[in-house]
């Protein structure tokens, strides 16, 4: 995304603005640390926006109604449904995606443990569940099984690798210890 | 007599490791690899290796489908039937046409045409668009005026059958030869909206039931499952002058090249198929679908990209489900429990479509002189059915394995003792001894023995799958000069990590760590790839993955022969070296040897070769091996008699797969197909409105599915069972390790309350009805 001085001065006021649309409309979004400017419809949800002009797919639609999970992203500190939030409501927040999970080419320790203990098979629910795990092990550092088991109950893998998501997430809770 | 050139004798592990393993002789042709030793013994082959695409899937860098954007790309959208019977008589587009941003508009139904303009269920596709945007495609659907005929329909499997029953097809529409389901016989008669019936028989079943001492009968009902993939059903179809490019959520990129180039007149050489990530198929993207000729269609219209991703509503009515039944089971045995006769009657429904048989699990499972089944299929107004993981054998086995269950309570006898008697198969027998001991079954109680309000029950149950192989595949081994090594092959992997699984084949014979090997699948530019369905990737593609790195590697010992000057024949691949056989210190890296190449690569391609000693039949390019694959598998439940909640704590998955090539992706696989079969046990539910015909649950939240919160812990057991069939010897997994799961929860059911449950979904509510406690569930009239 290009920052024009205009598109950022117009972002600002539709910040301030209370009503918004129909036609699109420019808003600041604040994703793994950078910010973008764009124009978006107001029934644009955040997953649609990431996905599309943001080019960040990582953040996988598979229900689009907040029943999956799999498009699960952190706005500040809070796991969210990205379906289930219109990108124009996101504001100032901050949005952490898949894609700024990782510190340059050192992954979380939640993404090396579910590569280490094959806690994932197909793969598309896998950035959900991942983001959902690490935000536990933000919250709770010694997670007991059943915190995993309730942190990742909103998601669905088809493929069954919840077993495996609870080793893995576990073993990033003592790996982060050390 | 002369020895046959093209064939050679070898020795090659034979038995169950840790309690039969042997050798066994067997004539192969010349040019297959040495016999592959036991795991035991390897370096790559059979050791728990991260799956090597992992990485880009914990990052969200796999490209799915759904997320390839191709410039100039269009979106598809498709008009559905909102009624489930009708007849089309007029289609009117014209101001969808004007829509802005509309470029290609295409019928899919003609009005008038007997043959084509009628549409049988809710979501069958009537006019398909190509927009600019989502929003317009949206926008001008809802611009199109279609004028239908409703008619009567039938959504229910037992109303379907009475003889007054709105029929949905004629002799003339009936569909013909296509098999969506388990394979259905062709050329059967329609009665209404029953087809068949399917007969099969052997020995005098009449006289054995007159031989038997008990007879246990059921009625066993199993409900519509739907294949819920996290990925929705996904193409993108890229039409130019120069050929056919697809993108597509696939288990089979040659299938599905297969399919466009006959479609739509192409040659081979002009299709490539592309699948990078693949996010779930269960079989319900074998093929091309609809929705991808749809795509292809609206793209050589519109002369642009055009892509085409399912919601979950359309997911839910027109992506494939798992066909519903009706089985009447009788098994009569002796006192000692030998069986004398089997007898299946069943009824399916595939809704608009054919292949809702129940496989070959009471005709094959244990030893039984004299068996008949005649097998129909019914037709609904509702969407069709296709394959899905286990087709056939799943709810094949619901019926056959508590009957079993059934049978050996009547006989006083232990349900794991009456299949040591007329099961015959060596891995089950371990199977059933080693799930025993995990189980610790031998505290088995009395059914309903608790006492309590929450009864606690222990069941078991077996599975039995086809050891499937595709013999039009192939693999392409090259090293590179400076000592990397690629694998390509069109082969697709759809969660399984059949990439690694070649990795470590190609590792192994190069003496290489799994770091050097690149593996490239999922195009159909390279060799021609196996389907990820009926668990057969596995057995197809590692042996021609193993043939293909022997002779490549042949072509590198040649070149550090003369340097190491000793044979070919006498050089070592090991560790990142090759050395003499008999005098290790004359070596050199496997690298330097490489640089020694005159070509920046040398290559080798194989195919997959028949089973050493052929197959049982074959089937065209398909083959189904001498050996069964199967699994028993123990539940361990809790009962809650007040509420009706039965809660599966612990389930014990023992099973084989010839030999084990990766136990930790092994073991995800497992674990998947216990919590798909609980999550079938329990429950999963397509529910059709009788009065309306409509899915009332086609998402994600009211179809419930078993998550982490209803996962048991589950105990898994991999077999090394060698057969010497292969130059991999490896088999699949996938299915057998779904199979035997609900009805060993039923088993442990009946154990915990005394009740046997023969409906699917197991729900509270069926658990208080069977209890006595509420009426029974009845459909609405």
């Amino acid at each position: 995304m290009i920052e024009t001085p205009l598109a950022t001065a117009e972002a600002k006021q539709s910040e301030a603005t209370a009503t918004a649309g129909p036609d699109p409309v420019p808003i600041v979004l604040r994703v793994n640390g950078r910010h973008h400017t764009l124009r978006v419809e107001p029934r644009m949800t955040l997953a649609e926006a990431l996905r599309g002009p943001l080019g960040l797919t990582g953040t996988k639609i598979a229900c689009n109604r907040g029943a999956c999970s799999a498009c699960t992203v952190w706005l500040d500190d809070l796991t969210i449904c990205a379906c289930m939030m219109l990108a124009i409501d996101v504001g100032k927040r901050s949005v952490t995606t898949i894609e700024g999970l990782a510190t340059g080419d050192t992954l979380h320790p939640v993404q090396s443990a579910f590569i280490e203990h094959d806690a994932l098979q197909c793969g598309f629910c896998t950035p959900g569940m991942v983001m959902s795990c690490a935000a536990l092990l933000e919250h709770n550092s010694s997670p007991t099984p059943a915190d995993v088991n309730t942190a990742i109950s909103g998601h669905i893998c088809r493929c069954g690798s919840y077993p495996h998501a609870v080793v893995a997430t576990l073993a990033a809770a003592e790996a982060r210890k050390v | 007599m002369a020895a046959d050139p093209t064939v050679r004798t070898e020795r090659l592990p034979y038995g169950i490791a840790g309690v039969d393993l042997g050798e066994i002789e067997r004539q192969i042709p010349v040019d297959e690899p040495a016999a592959l030793p036991p795991n035991a013994v390897l370096s790559v082959i059979g050791k728990s290796i991260p799956r090597q695409n992992g990485r880009d899937k914990v990052t969200g860098a796999t490209r799915f489908t759904v997320d390839v954007v191709l410039p100039g790309m269009l979106h598809g959208r498709i008009l559905r039937s909102p009624l489930p019977h009708a007849e089309i008589r007029r289609i009117d587009s014209a101001a969808a046409e004007q829509y802005p941003g509309v470029e290609a508009i295409i019928p899919l139904v003609t009005p008038g045409d007997p043959s084509t303009a009628m549409v049988r269920y809710i979501g069958a596709p009537v006019v398909a668009i190509a927009a600019t945007s989502m929003a317009a495609a949206e926008a001008a659907l809802h611009l199109i005026r279609v004028d239908y005929k409703s008619l009567a329909f039938v959504v229910d499997l037992d109303k379907a059958r009475e003889p007054t029953a709105p029929a949905l097809y004629d002799s003339a529409s009936i569909p013909k030869g296509h098999v969506s389901g388990f394979p259905a016989a062709a050329d059967l008669p329609l009665n209404g909206n029953v087809r068949g019936p399917a007969t099969d028989s052997r020995g005098d079943p009449e006289e054995g039931f007159k031989q038997a001492d008990v007879v246990v009968e059921g009625e066993f009902r199993t409900q519509v499952q739907t294949h819920c993939c996290l990925e929705p059903h996904a193409i993108v179809a890229d039409w130019r002058v120069g050929g056919l490019t697809v993108y597509i959520s696939t288990q089979f990129t040659a299938g599905v090249r297969r399919e466009l180039a006959e479609a739509f007149d192409l040659p081979l050489s002009r299709v490539r198929v592309i699948v990078d990530g693949m996010g779930g198929g269960f079989g319900s993207k074998s093929s091309l679908g609809n929705y991808g000729h749809i795509a292809v269609a609206l793209s050589r219209q519109a002369r642009a990209p055009v892509r085409i991703v399912l919601n979950r509503q359309e997911e839910q009515m027109d992506a494939g489900n798992r066909p519903g039944t009706y089985q009447r089971l009788s098994i009569g045995a002796r006192r000692n429990g030998l069986l004398t006769a089997i007898s299946l009657v069943s009824y399916g429904t595939a809704g608009v479509t054919v292949g809702a048989g129940i496989g070959n699990v009471a005709q094959a499972m244990y030893a039984c002189p004299n068996y008949q089944a005649a097998q129909h299929d019914v037709f609904i107004n509702a969407g069709p059915g296709c394959a899905m993981r286990g087709p056939g054998n799943t709810p094949g086995a619901w019926a056959m394995e508590q009957a079993i269950d059934e049978l050996a309570e009547q006989l006083s006898l232990d349900p794991l003792g009456l299949r040591d008697q007329i099961d015959l198969s060596p891995a089950r027998r371990e199977e059933r001894r080693i799930g025993a001991e995990r189980i610790n079954w031998q505290r088995r109680h009395a059914p309903g023995a608790d006492s309590g309000p929450i009864k606690r029950g222990l069941g078991v149950a077996q599975s039995l799958w086809g050891a499937n192989v595709h013999t039009n595949c192939a693999c392409e081994v090259r090293i590179m000069r400076d000592g990397s090594v690629e694998v390509l092959s069109g082969v697709q992997d759809i969660g399984t990590g059949i990439g690694t699984v070649m990795a470590q084949v190609v590792a192994e014979v190069l003496g290489l760590g799994i770091d050097r090997i690149t593996v490239r699948i999922g195009d159909t530019e390279f060799p021609a790839g196996p389907p990820s369905y009926g668990s057969r990737t596995t057995a197809s593609i590692t042996p021609a993955a193993r043939t293909a790195a022997v002779r490549v590697l042949q072509l590198l010992l040649r070149e550090a022969a003369l340097v190491l000057n000793a044979g070919p024949d006498d050089l070592v691949a090991r560790e990142g070296r090759i050395f003499v056989r008999d005098d290790p210190r004359r070596a050199m890296t496997f690298a330097e040897a490489a640089g020694r190449l005159h070509t920046d690569q040398v290559s080798a391609v194989a195919s997959r070769s028949d089973d050493y000693g052929g197959f049982r039949r074959r089937m065209g390019d398909a083959a189904i091996a001498r050996q069964d694959l199967g699994g028993v598998q123990f539940a361990e439940v809790a009962v809650d008699t007040e509420t009706g909640i039965i809660r599966v704590e612990r389930v014990v998955a023992v099973q084989d797969c010839g030999r084990p090539m990766n136990p930790l992706l092994i073991e995800s696989q497992i674990q998947g197909g216990v919590l798909m079969g609980l999550s079938y046990a329990l429950f999963e539910e397509r529910i059709l409105d009788q009065h309306t015909g409509r899915m009332v649950n086609p998402n994600l939240e009211q179809y419930k599915l078993a998550g982490p919160r209803e996962m048991p812990a589950i105990d898994v057991v991999v077999l090394e069972n060698y057969q010497g069939r292969s130059a991999t010897d490896a088999y699949g997994i996938a299915e057998p390790a779904s199979i035997a799961t609900a009805p060993a929860i039923a088993n442990a059911v009946y154990n915990a309350i005394g009740v046997r449950l023969r409906s699917l979904p197991m729900t509270p509510a069926t658990v208080l009805a069977a209890l006595g406690k509420v009426p029974s569930w009845s459909s609405p009239t």
